[in-house]
């Protein structure tokens, strides 16, 4: 078994051009860092703000120009993937953050400022705080902070290789910790859920990287494509493997929020800013499940009958116990929390798919839900009242007769989360829903519809409560925003209704790019 | 020398770690055993490289070691910011949100 040969690593070489994306995020987030040590004050927000939009949109333009046909291939000697769903996951990534980076620029809807904290350093409610915020000081450092988060997720989800991967999730996740825990209005809770976040991903992390550590010692690789070619392979210790298998699916299923590793999910989003949560609910997902896919298909693929009843289990716990959780909630924040969590077990369905339709209705599910979610998110920022957004459902009666528009939008969003036709949500639902019975995961399928019934309950409430009943005195306000959240919250509407009216646009778009390289 | 007695002594530094973060109150000691659990990786990463005669199981042993650095300057940053606020570190204390 031992050898004591060993073999030299051979020199990596890489492909700078495909990789152009993730680069110039990276390079965008280093430039943030010089900025903030560099540009006084004044200069800082402005600069920061044409440094992270020129950069999203230039990568963005990289994507589409390289993820043609010529663009598919392993670059960096096999450690980086970029096929289909690796540019159309990337491409989703850097739209959905490009929308969360509008709401992180919006200052117009609070009058102190910005939502996040003058100074993170100071104590919530003190006499510095009120000094810094009165002088006007802002946090610029979440500019840079929110690049190099999207820097990692564009790597993680065209990982190939579990040390990769590892990397690409912690680059992802440890600027998240801090951006949960500087919010301006109710820093305790911000606070909290920062440190809830923290320490319950870095288990999450841990536990991955464990998963990763046996893996390698099961196959020998860290490669997905050897990593399958292993498990064939090899014939030992079986029970290795399976410890192997599921400390990496616990892992991902932590970052999803997946039942029981739900936990955490609406405490951070509750507590944290909500541009951040907007980034976490969005992106983030997309991120976390673009991840899943490429490992449980790519390096795990040859053992699908193996995992899939643990999905299955899963998916059929998160659907059920995030909707009825959801059902309770008062505060609609945390009720969109659960819907996140049930939503994800929408997604997990379509995992039980055979492999090219399972693939195309995860990514699809990814791209309308991200999108929702921003809007929903945003629309949240602006109905606000005087310490700041109100997020308690009760007060939110008759909002319907005192702001048609913003109601309205929201009425949209709610009903594309419930998945009614000519939402992108319905769109959505259906392709898991098929994919799954496609495979043979009926009685899932049934659960869904069951749990999709009891979602429909509380997010057809809201819409009842903004529009038939009367307002309650000194009742929240709509905020009138400025361009950001303007751009950020249209883009969200006509994507929701595009992809609700014509859903052979992104169904095309996904099925021609379904496959893993591997 | 037989490697799986790493693997297992590897496991059970792995278990300490876990059960020191799901147990332990203070936030600084369920930090140090998310550290545990990172090396305890890095004992099954380095085995794993020995028994396959590859290089890349240490040099990810490496790269593990520079995230955990990083990680605790984050880490470190969020507990001492909730420190300075309830002058407590206790993960039981921050319990501000529920349900």
């Amino acid at each position: 078994m031992m050898q004591n040969v060993v073999n030299s690593i051979p020199t990596p070489n890489f492909e700078y051009a495909l990789l152009s994306p993730i680069l110039i995020m990276f390079f965008a987030a280093c430039a943030g860092v010089l900025i903030e040590a560099f540009l006084p004050n004044e200069k800082r927000r402005l600069t920061h703000l044409l440094v992270i939009f020129t950069s999203l949109l230039l990568a963005f333009f990289a994507v589409i120009l390289q993820s043609g046909p010529n663009g598919r291939a392993l670059v960096a000697s096999g450690t980086v993937a970029l096929d289909g769903p690796g540019w159309i996951l990337q491409g989703t990534i850097l739209l959905i953050a490009a929308m969360s980076a509008l709401l992180f620029a919006e200052s117009k809807v609070d009058p102190l400022g910005d939502a996040f904290a003058a100074r993170a350093s100071t104590l919530p409610g003190g006499e510095e705080e009120k000094t810094v915020t009165k002088l006007g000081w802002a946090q610029t450092e979440v500019w840079p902070l929110l690049s190099f988060s999207v820097t990692g997720m564009l790597l993680f989800v065209t990982a190939n290789d579990l040390l990769v991967m590892f990397v690409a999730l912690e680059v992802m996740s440890l600027p998240l910790y801090l951006l949960a825990g500087l919010a301006r209005r109710r820093r305790l809770l911000s606070q909290e859920a920062a440190l809830k976040y923290f320490i319950l991903g870095a288990l999450a992390s841990a536990i991955l990287l464990f998963g990763s550590a046996l893996t390698y010692a099961y196959t020998g690789s860290l490669e997905f494509g050897q990593i399958s070619n292993g498990i064939s392979s090899a014939n030992n210790s079986p029970g290795l493997l399976t410890a192997a298998i599921a400390l990496v699916a616990v892992g991902m299923l932590f970052k999803i929020g997946a039942v029981p590793f739900h936990q955490w999910v609406p405490d951070v989003y509750t507590g944290a800013p909500t541009p951040v949560t907007s980034f976490m609910a969005g992106a983030v997902k997309v991120a976390a499940f673009g991840g899943l896919l490429r490992i449980f298909y790519v390096a795990f693929g040859s053992l699908v009958w193996d995992w899939r009843p643990l999905i299955w289990v899963v998916a059929g716990l998160t659907m059920v116990v995030g909707s009825v959780i959801a059902l309770s909630q008062s505060d609609f924040k945390r009720m969109l929390a659960y819907s996140s969590i049930s939503n994800g077990g929408f997604i997990l369905v379509g995992f039980s798919g055979t492999n090219r339709a399972a693939i195309a209705a995860v990514l699809i599910y990814l791209i309308t839900y991200a999108f929702a979610t921003v809007g929903a998110f945003a629309l949240i920022t602006l109905i606000r009242e005087q310490a700041g957004e109100s997020a308690t459902l009760i007060r939110w009666k008759g909002l319907g007769k005192k702001s048609p528009l913003a109601a309205g939008l929201m009425s949209l969003f709610m009903l594309s989360f419930a998945g009614v036709p000519l939402t992108s949500g319905f769109t959505a639902k259906f392709g898991v829903f098929t994919a799954a019975i496609a495979g043979g995961a009926t009685p899932l399928v049934l659960i869904g519809v069951l749990a999709s019934v009891i979602a429909a309950v509380f997010y057809i409430r809201v819409i009842i409560l903004m529009f038939f009943s009367d307002p309650i005195p000194e009742g929240p306000f709509v905020v009138v925003p400025s361009v950001f959240t303007t751009i950020a919250i249209s883009a969200s509407t006509v994507v929701t209704i595009i992809l609700g009216l014509f859903p052979q646009i992104v169904i095309d778009l996904v099925s021609s790019a379904s496959v893993f390289l591997r | 020398m037989n490697p799986n007695a790493y693997l297992v002594l590897s496991g059970i530094i792995f278990s300490i770690g876990a059960l020191g973060v799901l147990l332990r109150r203070n936030a600084i000691v369920a930090f140090m055993s998310v550290e545990l659990m990172l090396n305890a990786a890095n004992l099954a990463f380095v085995t794993g490289a020995r028994v396959w005669g590859k290089l890349d199981g240490q040099a990810a042993a490496f790269f593990v070691m520079v995230v955990a650095a990083a990680e605790v300057v984050i880490g470190l940053a969020i507990i001492i910011t909730i420190f300075r606020t309830r002058n407590s570190a206790s993960v039981d204390e921050a319990s501000l949100l529920r349900w």
